[in-house]
């Protein structure tokens, strides 16, 4: 994410636009833009809405997709990242959409193959499409971008999102807030426009959006706090909580969530919430994505 | 006639009796001398040092211009026998050795199997002898397996032939267990060599947690894992009088533990790498697994005390941890990719631009650091030109420009974060027990 410009953002959020009338407007979605342009999704973590949304970004503008996850595929058999790509670039294809557990795992295929290389979760370092959605919708629902005050609420130590959202949201001109427990904050986390919180409830004032990470149950075992039940009642977003910030804030939830937990399910459902568009929108993104990036009718 | 053994087999190295070292800048540290002169080599010994040596020698090596030191020793390097050839063995080691100016190089045990009992430290005695082109000493294991529980059988290692004991690697968690070799070893006078990292603040982690590591994402190893590690084998060694040295310092503050600790009269010494005086985890890219070193690249601030301790006699010595591992197991995602990288040819080019040529460091201090310092900690012949030593010789042209391409490299290793540097400083000859090794073609 942090190559990309507010210029490389803005364009992405105008072709999204017109990509998002395309899916509500019903009927035949299918369009020609990418006839003939194979894309291959190779997911080596598991995944619902990236996998599917790029799935359909890429059917929807006419690509054939083939989408190979980790544990039916030969990688099962010990074939090494260069080779797994180098087989898929051998096959043909145009754009390979990869998640992989690994930092780095993106940029190291760009090293080694010729496909366009569309980074779709690496480790906990970046998920740039997530970030696009969640400015697409925040500017959806506010019209807007700069000025507005975001705060990410939860594990943000492992969270790829929030890294993405940092430079995609403080490029936009949004002022960023962290809110977490201490053994969930980056240590050293030293970056221009971000504030970081001990306390949910100063974050959460006057907030515009509040953007809510999943946690995982792992980190619990890992000592990061000592029960869920704690987590919920100190940094679980719910309706008390949302008292505190601004009246028409929205609020974000990457997926998958859990309930009770992190977000509780009136927050999830609330007028306020976004949740449910995120999804929309994340086809949208990903079709700007990949329409612009494998060169598609405009 | 080991030597004239290999020579047949390896034809690598010039066979003479005696050998003439014209006109160099003899440094050696250990006695006090640096000056331009003349070294005379017989019959693998050092017959002379000293201007306009007269006599006939079989071989003549012009030096003017270049710096004529003691053989290069270093401590800690993986030459990954038994068991782990593909990353290396005792040939290519010893070639990487030779070219990176090195006559003696003591290998470390985490080898499969672990180093532990007396069989193998013989059989990797005899291994070496007959490979022959260096000199690589054998360390042992402190515990059975290097697993923290049980020691081994560091006397019968001794009686084979170790040089000193190490479970580096990884940190022995178990305080009694390192306490008690500690003890141990009291009456031997041998070292262990420990590698300083407390294990559950760096588990999963892959680079220093700082600044860098929050941006990118990648798991932590922080330094306060190094300095409790540190601080606490300084205490087991002033406690029991028992002799650590420690492994690799690359913290700021565990080189002010050791500083502290010496000045309190700790049988304590302590070593550094190039990498660590010199790279930053500024360097750590998540798609090349070059960087990825335990403990990990650290901050400037962490470089400049350890410069600081290297000068003040806190740092004893420079080793290079050398760590190949073979291509397609460093060539691979960053979290996966093993630690470790090849030091031994890169060394002397990144000390020669980096400290010497930049003036942070004089010719005298860093020599010795690689030369009399580590034969004195550890007991080895080695390290000086003085009268009737072995002839252990390398000769360093200090102007010479090379860039540093993994195509040359000796080693079987081959991502190295040196490589594609330009170095101005390099190893030109090395002469082992008085042969003229001829790898170096450049």
């Amino acid at each position: 994410m942090e190559n990309f410009s507010a210029d490389d953002i803005r364009l992405v959020l105008n072709t999204a636009r017109k990509f998002k009338q395309v899916i509500r407007r019903g009927g035949d979605k299918k369009l020609s833009n990418l006839r003939g342009k194979a894309i291959v999704n190779l997911f080596y973590e598991p995944s619902t809405r990236t996998r599917t949304s790029f799935e359909l970004a890429g059917k929807y503008l006419g690509a054939d997709v083939v989408s190979i996850t980790s544990g039916t595929s030969s990688i099962v058999k010990g074939e090494s990242l260069r080779d797994t790509l180098r087989t898929i670039e051998a096959m043909g294809t145009d754009a390979i959409v990869m998640r992989h557990k690994s930092e780095g795992a993106a940029d190291f295929a760009t090293r080694v193959v010729k496909p366009i290389i569309i980074n779709a979760g690496d480790g906990a370092h970046a998920h740039p499409s997530q970030a696009l959605l969640d400015l697409f919708t925040i500017e959806q629902a506010k019209g807007r971008l700069a000025g507005l005050k975001v705060v990410i609420v939860g594990d943000i130590l492992h969270s790829r999102v929030a890294r993405s959202d940092v430079y995609a949201m403080t490029r936009m001109g949004m002022e960023v807030h962290f809110a977490g427990f201490k053994t969930m904050l980056p240590r050293f986390f030293d970056f221009d426009g971000v504030t970081i919180h001990e306390s949910l409830d100063d974050a959460l004032k006057n907030a515009d959006v509040v953007n809510v990470l999943r946690i995982q149950l792992e980190r619990q075992q890992a000592g990061l706090f000592p029960s869920t039940r704690e987590y919920a009642r100190v940094f679980g977003i719910n309706e008390d909580r949302l008292r505190l910030v601004k009246d028409d804030a929205l609020i974000l939830h990457p997926g998958p969530q859990n309930k009770g937990l992190e977000i509780s399910s009136e927050a999830t459902y609330c007028e306020r919430s976004a949740i449910h568009d995120q999804v929309q929108n994340g086809v949208a993104i990903r079709m700007a994505l990949l329409n612009l990036t494998l060169g598609g009718a405009a | 006639m080991k030597n004239q053994l290999w020579q047949i087999r390896k034809r690598e190295a010039t066979l003479s009796d005696s050998l003439l070292i014209r006109g160099g800048r003899v440094i050696d540290p250990a006695n006090n001398f640096d000056a331009i002169a003349d070294v005379l080599v017989v019959d693998g010994k050092i017959a002379a040092v000293k201007p306009d040596i007269n006599f006939e020698a079989h071989y003549e090596y012009n030096a003017a211009g270049k710096i004529v030191t003691p053989g290069l020793i270093d401590m800690h390097v993986h030459l990954r026998e038994p068991g782990q050839e593909a990353k290396e063995d005792f040939v290519s080691g010893s070639k990487a050795a030779v070219a990176g100016g090195y006559t003696t190089v003591a290998t470390m045990p985490n080898t499969s199997p672990t180093v532990d009992n007396a069989a193998l430290v013989r059989s990797m005695v005899k291994r070496a002898e007959d490979v022959g082109i260096v000199n690589i000493k054998i360390i042992g294991a402190v515990t059975k397996g290097q697993h923290g529980q049980e020691l081994a059988e560091m006397r019968d290692m001794i009686a084979a032939g170790a040089v000193a004991f190490s479970d580096d690697g990884h940190f022995d968690d178990n305080a009694k267990i390192f306490l008690n070799a500690l003890d141990y070893l009291h009456d031997t006078g041998k070292v262990i060599i420990c590698h300083e990292e407390e294990t559950s603040l760096v588990k999963e982690g892959v680079m220093n947690e700082g600044k860098r590591s929050a941006l990118l994402g990648l798991k932590g190893r922080p330094t306060v894992a190094e300095d409790i590690a540190v601080a606490r084998d300084v205490l087991l060694a002033e406690y029991t009088g028992g002799r650590v040295h420690i492994a690799h310092i690359s913290s700021a503050r565990a080189v002010d533990i050791v500083r502290d600790a010496k000045k309190r009269g700790v049988k304590v010494t302590a070593e550094v790498t190039p990498q660590h005086l010199t790279m930053t985890d500024e360097l750590v890219d998540p798609a090349d697994a070059s960087t990825k070193i335990n403990p990990p690249l650290r901050t400037q601030k962490d470089c400049d005390a350890c410069l600081t301790g290297l000068l003040d006699g806190t740092i004893d010595m420079i080793v290079t941890d050398h760590s190949p591992h073979a291509p397609e197991e460093k060539d691979r995602e960053y979290i996966y990719a093993p630690s470790g990288f090849p030091g031994l040819e890169t060394s002397v080019g990144v000390l020669f631009t980096e400290l010497y040529h930049t003036g942070k460091i004089d010719l005298k201090t860093l020599i010795g650091k690689m030369t009399c310092n580590p034969a004195q900690i550890f007991g080895l012949d080695a390290g000086t030109l003085s009268i009737d030593a072995p002839a252990d010789i390398t000769i360093i042209d200090p102007e010479l420009a090379w860039t540093v391409d993994a195509k040359n490299f000796y080693t079987k290793g081959s991502h190295s974060p040196f490589v594609g540097r330009e170095f101005k400083g390099r190893v030109v000859a090395t002469i082992v027990r008085g042969n003229l090794m001829k790898l170096n073609q450049w």
